[in-house]
């Protein structure tokens, strides 16, 4: 009776396992998020997966249950590294959490890159591609100062920031904006530190749109002549306009933001948002997968963009009120690129 | 045998001679002079909401001493009353729940899948806004309903239940929504009125939402529900002592299950709140607001164990959140300190809480 | 055993069991008006089992209860209490938190008259309070002094008073309280002893559930005793001794042998 159920369950177990035979032959790419709920993780997913499709390769997808889930994501790289994965893709969590299953994943042979937010410390990822955050924060921070002008030495500015961990896409985010600006940075590792008296306040906002307005709201308390608002994406941006209209302000307000995601440009189209620095995600991936499926075929690692300390995907301004010096792409343009 | 019958006179000889030296003691505690401390508790006891009401007004005091007229102003006050709506609308809904020892961590989900598809259903769908209004709520008692059969009929604990329909009003709202935002401008021209809560009407220098309007005739409302009807009264019998409850007569599950629905159907009114306030619907928004509105509820003064709070400790414990995050605000004082701050009200409020509740 | 007396609750044959155990093996039963009728028994004697098949907490197997001579058939305690059989439960069946007149009308509050209680479902609180304090006056709780305290603010021969006062205010033929006085001090069980009896002057039928015999002695009229699922005797307390009723209700005693014999009317 026993033996006869032993290899009941062992025949089971092989009729199981073929599927997952077959499966093996392809090569297998992990895509790890920190969550499946954003737009921009969304569109992540779907860059793989396209790009996954056409190459032949099989696609595993991941993802924490929230933002700072690092449980789930070290689950996620444990079981890429027993399924035989050739490399996985992370948006990590929690940057400096994740490293120690990082090290386990690439003394196993895979290749592991950093999708959007660099590892703490970076080099812990064989590359990194990412946005140039403060490429992107300079853009729109060069952009406002231009299309004010003169009344930039007097501006008002307003910074609506994500929260306050001073994670590294919040900081470099509004450290470039500053620099771009024109304002004295202090620590650019910083958030807050800076003494120019043209800024009124830091606030947080969740990156969504009742932060955003809680923080506009509570910015206008501060000083009603605000004239520039930064934001850290482009939800928390609608959430502040909400706030300004409210308080008869939407006209004679910039606000400027960082995402490019479908809405926000429309925001753009509408003249809520004056211009936002659109990034990549979809491209981000398929580069990601690229470089994967490279690496199995030849052993080669990508390599950093010049200057950098990471694979530059990508960044682009999109405003309907261009300014000389400034390339930037109009909202239609934007709407035909965007994501989410 | 004979065992027995000196039991008797033994027993009724020792109750008399008790009985007949007991008298004195009663009159003399009628007399009885209370410590400071007892006459405190017995304060607070009698009074629930006094407690968070103190702390309100000594923070209204503080703030107003550190930033000036700035804070006290008409103005910024009514735009705390609009930063707490949501959170208000929502502890509404939380109370009742808490009242009835239970607790609803689904709130938020309920009023994030309710809000998208009051706008999916005026939008996409095209139905006039008024119709999508009412399939919002609808939806919103519904997902309540379910709570209820949950926690009544198939006998699971309140948080566990609620636990789990959290992540799957969540799933369904991703999966309604795709993840996409609709925009402000584009429920402007199509469904004017689900941004009517965030019109607003001036009043001395303040500026009063629609929304913070619903949100208060919401608190009298319930108030008036929990305080003179029956239905009232048998919501906290049964938070107090299901077992009792019912064996005074009353119909415990149906109390819990209308509870539930009223509640569900209460989130989805913060959802059309939410709209007016954020302008667009976002199936992001709501992420915090479970544990928010339980943060208010407990800081208003609403005993965890049930049958104990009272509706309008809410509202308190909804605008001292409120009062400390604007008021730190605009001193300046950098995020973290306001987040540790409402953790410091929570611990004080349920400590009190613990204290309060012995007799 | 004589049935020339018309009795208020009756009961005849009742069987209840319990898979294999069987906690009624067909009970009598029968209660007088204006009479206070003790049940004692010893532990697992059935006699919880034969108060809820009294009250409709239970549902016997076989037999017939008759109130007023009429056959019921309670399916649940509010069939009971609709019937006029209140019901003090040994834990009272009080909401702490509610205050005493909300407590005395749990369950059957009374509304404004006109639209305010039809539309409204207004509660008429005036008109409940000062019933309250009618009813409790009536039974001599004006000690407790507001009205609008909350019940746990209450001594426990307070509270007991309080449940009491809900089912004497209430019932309209018969009192049922198990176990009264278990968890009371003696001053408060002296309070609660003479409530009952109050209960019975007013013209209710009394039954006392208790195992307290000095407190059965001082207040029943007659005496109930049941033993292995049924009823054994019925005694007086003029009759027998105390020691005599244990021996009964134990075993140690044939009822039969007693010059008073087993079953007193």
């Amino acid at each position: 009776m026993n033996k006869k159920s032993v290899v009941q369950a062992m025949m089971l177990a092989t009729a199981l396992s073929a599927p997952f035979a077959m499966a093996a032959d392809k090569p297998v790419v992990g895509l790890i998020t920190k969550t499946n709920t954003n737009p921009f993780f969304v569109k992540m997913r779907e860059g793989a997966q396209q790009k996954a499709d056409a190459m032949g390769i099989e696609l595993r997808t991941f993802s924490g249950k929230f933002d700072g889930d690092n449980q789930s994501q070290v689950q996620a790289v444990e079981n890429l590294i027993s399924a035989g994965a050739k490399g996985i893709l992370i948006t990590p969590s929690d940057p400096a959490g994740i490293v120690p299953a990082i090290d386990r994943a690439r003394e196993a042979g895979l290749l592991v890159i950093a999708l959007d937010t660099p590892l703490s410390p970076a080099t812990a990822a064989d590359a990194t591609f990412a946005t140039d955050n403060f490429k992107a924060g300079e853009m729109i921070g060069q952009w406002a100062a231009a299309t004010l002008g003169d009344k930039a030495a007097t501006a008002k500015i307003a910074m609506l920031d994500l929260n306050s961990s001073q994670i590294t896409v919040d900081v470099a985010r509004d450290q470039g904006f500053l620099k771009g600006f024109g304002i004295d940075l202090n620590d650019p590792d910083r958030i807050g530190d800076e003494t120019d008296p043209r800024i009124v306040g830091n606030d947080v906002t969740s990156g969504a749109e009742e932060g955003g307005r809680r923080a506009m709201e509570n910015m206008l308390q501060k000083d009603p002549g605000i004239n520039v608002v930064y934001t850290i994406n482009e939800p928390a941006a609608a959430g502040a306009y909400e706030a300004l209209k409210s308080a008869g302000r939407a006209d004679d307000v910039l606000i400027v933001s960082v995402d490019g995601g479908c809405p926000g440009v429309e925001n753009v189209k509408d003249g809520v948002i004056g211009a936002t620095s659109m990034q990549f995600p979809l491209r981000m991936a398929s580069m990601g997968v690229d470089a994967i499926l490279k690496f199995a075929q030849t052993g080669e690692k990508p390599q950093a963009t010049e200057g950098l300390d990471f694979v530059n995907t990508g960044v682009e301004l999109i405003t309907d009120k261009p300014v000389s010096h400034i390339d930037a792409r109009s909202s239609s343009e934007g709407l035909s690129m965007c994501w989410g | 045998m004979a065992d027995s019958s000196t039991l008797k006179t033994t027993q009724t000889a020792d109750h008399e001679l008790v009985a007949a030296s007991a008298g004195g003691e009663v009159a003399s505690f009628e007399k009885e002079t209370l410590s400071f401390v007892e006459k405190t508790h017995r304060f607070f006891h009698a009074n629930p909401t006094a407690a968070p009401a103190i702390v309100l007004l000594l923070a209204v005091i503080a703030f107003s001493m550190i930033i000036g007229d700035r804070f006290l102003h008409p103005f910024n006050m009514s735009l705390i009353l609009q930063q707490v709506t949501i959170i208000g609308i929502l502890g509404i809904a939380q109370t009742l729940i808490i009242l009835t020892a239970g607790i609803d961590l689904s709130v938020g989900a309920i009023m994030v899948l309710t809000s998208v598809i009051m706008g999916k259903m005026a939008i996409d769908v095209g139905l006039p806004p008024e119709i999508a209004l009412l399939a919002g709520i609808a939806a919103g008692a519904i997902a309540g309903y379910i709570n209820g059969i949950l926690v009544t009929l198939f006998r699971l604990p309140p948080f566990i239940v609620t636990l789990g329909t959290w992540n799957i009003f969540f799933a369904l709202n991703l999966w309604y929504s795709k993840s996409e935002t609709i925009r402000s401008q584009a429920i402007e021209q199509t469904a004017p009125l689900l941004h009517w809560t965030g019109h607003t009407i001036e009043l001395f220098g303040a500026k009063l939402t629609y929304g913070s309007l619903l949100m208060l005739a919401l608190f009298a409302l319930i108030w008036y529900a929990l305080n003179w009807t029956a239905w009232g009264k048998h919501v906290y019998a049964t938070g107090d002592d299901p077992g009792a409850a019912s064996l005074a007569g009353i119909r415990t599950n149906r109390i819990l299950m209308s509870v539930y629905i009223v509640a569900g159907a209460i989130c989805a009114i913060g959802a059309w709140a939410l709209i007016g306030r954020i302008g667009s619907v976002s199936p992001q928004a709501g992420m915090t607001a479970n544990l928010d509105s339980i943060t208010a509820v407990v800081i208003g003064g609403c005993s965890l164990f049930g049958g104990r709070g009272s509706i309008f400790g809410t509202l308190i414990g909804a605008l001292v959140v409120g009062v400390f995050r604007n008021g730190l605000a605009l001193a300046g004082v950098d995020v973290l300190w306001q987040e540790f701050t409402v953790g410091l009200l929570i611990i004080v409020a349920v400590g009190m809480d613990q204290w309060i509740r012995k007799v | 055993m004589n049935n020339s007396k018309s009795t208020v609750l009756q009961a005849r044959g009742l069987v209840k069991r319990y898979g294999h155990v069987t906690a009624l093996d067909g009970a009598d039963f029968d209660l007088y008006p204006g009479e206070i009728l003790a049940v004692i028994g010893d532990n697992g004697a059935g006699k919880s089992s034969l108060i809820k098949a009294l009250s409709g907490a239970l549902v016997p197997d076989r037999g017939t209860v008759k109130l007023d001579n009429e056959t019921v058939n309670f399916k649940s305690p509010m069939d009971a209490r609709n019937a006029g059989i209140e019901t003090v439960y040994q834990n009272l069946a009080v909401a702490p938190s509610l205050d005493i007149a909300d407590n005395l009308y749990l369950g059957r509050e009374q509304l404004r008259p006109g639209i305010l209680g039809k539309v409204f479902r207004m509660l008429d609180k005036k008109a409940m309070h000062d019933n309250a304090r009618q009813k409790l006056s009536e039974l001599g709780l004006l000690t407790i002094q507001n009205i609008n305290q909350a019940v746990e603010t209450l001594s426990g021969g307070q509270r007991q008073g309080v449940a009491v006062a809900r089912s004497a205010a209430f019932a309209k033929h018969v009192v049922i309280m198990d176990e009264p006085t278990a968890a009371l001090g003696v001053k408060e069980s002296r309070r609660v002893l003479n409530l009952i009896k109050d209960v019975r002057d007013r013209g209710l039928s009394v039954v006392l559930i208790s195992h307290n015999m000095p407190h059965v002695f001082e207040v029943a009229d007659r005496i109930h005793i049941h033993r292995l699922g049924k009823r054994h005797a019925v005694i007086k307390p003029d009759t027998h001794t105390m020691s005599e009723a244990v021996a009964i209700m134990t075993g140690a005693m044939d009822p039969h042998e007693h010059a008073a014999g087993a079953f007193a009317v």
